[in-house]
């Protein structure tokens, strides 16, 4: 290796805040503002290189809607709040303390209140050729080409389910991509019932007009992938007929999961909601330990309408403005309704289940196939026995697909959450250094 | 926002990126359809592309980084694994 490695200090940061927010998405923005309205010390930690989240993803490509930018400009311009960029949370230190990788270090943060807004993922279902270069989530390709990633006359099969896909297929046109089709797996019939109240919601009625697609197929399921070395052809069944199509890029994801891991951890009941875990919260978005709060996608899929609202009641709650968090309730109980609305449209098919024919991976980490996991019972059982889960992704794409499979419940992540650097983990050990901010 | 091209360089190669590009862009634009190999010897790309599969790990300056979550900066020196 040529480059110079630069080592971090073994010695961690240590700072402090009255309310720390994980997460820097629609839902963690909303609470920093409203939790350093009255002058208390926030800190927001994002995984991302800038803030945004997933929705507002910030890149060489994006554009972003003009109240984003507004609500992360008034979020920057707070002193009362300190955004820390690439910041992954790795564990859990104490009842109030987290331990943070940051490309500067490790770095502990110890907390009054904390909100946890950490967003959902991708639900990612496996299926013949889904390991092939050039297939990826559908939201991960549109995040990909906000990064920049190059689609000029590729010719892309967007696919799986949910509204997001037409937001996909507007984003790759846009880059120059030929979208040939978007396959969505739910019934015309669901989707009509859905489009029928969208007048309820006049703002997503506009939206769905103008994101409208005449490439979009009801019915439509990405079946198997095929070529050598990279995505070359695509095969989609389509109501009872099977269509292969040439193409150069198939992204293809199926709705979105909460990110529940860091609340597990740190004690809060989950429940199930549309077949996935998420995390309970009362009318305050408290969740079930004290202190803690939760709000966004990881309280159960909603949209970012409603991420917002929560997060706002989230941070004022924090801080004991409830007057002012009540003033939310009303666009809240609005977009949970579209959401309620939305969940049951795009409810996935059953047959979904018998995409991966024996030799499909679903572990793509540590390449355990189908095949090798139908003779075990349980997660933990199937883990011990072939090592499914056990890469560096932890089974966050794996265990998602084999809830979904087998029914299969995934344990509570431990630390490392992430993988972490062993400067980082050496950091979780003994006192910390002092109770002063220390700058490496 | 500047956007002043920037140079960085992937498995030997000198790639001029516009600044908020991301690493794993970066190796797209310099041909690479892999960013790895499987434990079983598959090429592998970039998937989820927020931080969640992996995938799309190399290293950056010596360190492991994920592609999807590191922005392009000028010089650094990106490799990806074999």
């Amino acid at each position: 290796m040529s480059a110079s490695i630069k080592s971090a200090p073994l010695v961690a940061t240590l700072d402090s805040c009255e309310v720390l927010i994980v997460g820097a998405g629609p839902a963690g923005l909303s609470a920093a503002k409203a939790a350093a309205s009255g002058g208390a010390r926030v800190i927001v930690l994002d995984d991302n290189p800038a803030e945004g989240g997933q929705i507002w993803r910030r890149g060489a490509h994006a554009d972003l809607p003009a109240s984003a930018i507004a609500l992360q400009q008034a979020v920057r311009a707070c002193d009362a709040i300190r955004i820390v960029n690439s910041a992954k949370v790795v564990g859990i230190l104490d009842a109030q303390t987290l331990l943070v990788e940051t490309p500067e270090g490790a770095l502990k943060v110890r907390w009054q209140k904390l909100i946890v807004c950490t967003g959902a993922r991708e639900r990612l279902l496996p299926f013949p050729g889904w390991t092939l270069p050039g297939v990826s989530g559908a939201g991960g390709l549109q995040a990909l080409i906000k990064g920049g990633m190059p689609v000029q006359g590729q010719r892309v099969v967007v696919a799986g389910s949910g509204p997001l896909l037409f937001a996909v297929a507007a984003t790759a046109r846009k880059a120059g991509a030929k979208v040939l089709m978007v396959a969505e797996q739910a019934s015309l019939a669901r989707l009509t019932a859905f489009a029928r109240k969208l007048p309820l919601w006049p703002s997503k009625l506009l939206q769905a007009v103008q994101l409208r697609d005449a490439s979009y197929r009801t019915s439509s399921v990405v079946w198997s992938v095929q070529g050598q070395g990279r995505v070359q052809q695509v095969t989609l069944k389509q109501g009872n007929r099977m269509t292969t199509l040439e193409c150069d890029r198939v992204a293809v994801g199926y709705g979105l999961v909460p990110n529940t891991g860091l609340a597990e951890a740190l004690g809060c009941t989950l429940h199930l909601q549309d077949g996935v875990s998420a995390v309970t919260v009362n009318t305050q978005q408290q969740t079930t330990v004290p202190h803690i709060y939760a709000a966004g996608e990881c309280t159960g899929v909603g949209g970012c309408e409603r991420a917002q609202a929560q997060g706002s009641i989230a941070g004022y709650c924090a801080i004991g403005e409830l007057g002012k968090a009540r003033k939310q309730e009303k666009d809240r109980a609005y977009w949970s309704a579209f959401a309620v609305h939305a969940n049951s449209a795009f409810v996935l098919d059953e047959e979904l289940k018998s995409l991966p024919d024996a030799a499909t991976l679903v572990c793509r980490c540590e390449d355990v196939s189908h095949g090798a996991l139908l003779g075990h019972t349980n997660w933990t059982e199937a883990k011990i026995h072939t090592r499914c889960g056990m890469g560096a992704c932890q089974g966050k794409v794996c265990g998602t697909a084999a809830q979904f499979l087998y029914g299969w419940q995934m344990p509570e992540a431990r630390l490392p959450f992430t993988p972490a650097r062993v400067g980082t983990l050496a950091c979780a050990g003994g006192a910390p250094p002092d109770t002063n901010r220390v700058e490496p | 926002m500047t956007k002043t091209p920037l140079v960085l360089r992937v498995n030997g190669r000198d790639i001029t990126v516009t600044p908020g590009t991301t690493v794993a862009a970066a190796l797209a634009l310099s041909g690479l359809t892999a960013t790895r190999t499987s434990v079983n010897g598959e090429p592998r790309s970039a998937v989820c592309g927020m931080g969640i599969c992996q995938e799309c790990r190399v290293h950056v300056d010596g360190r492991v980084r994920l592609g999807c979550q590191t922005l392009c900066a000028p010089g650094m020196v990106v490799e990806s694994m074999p």
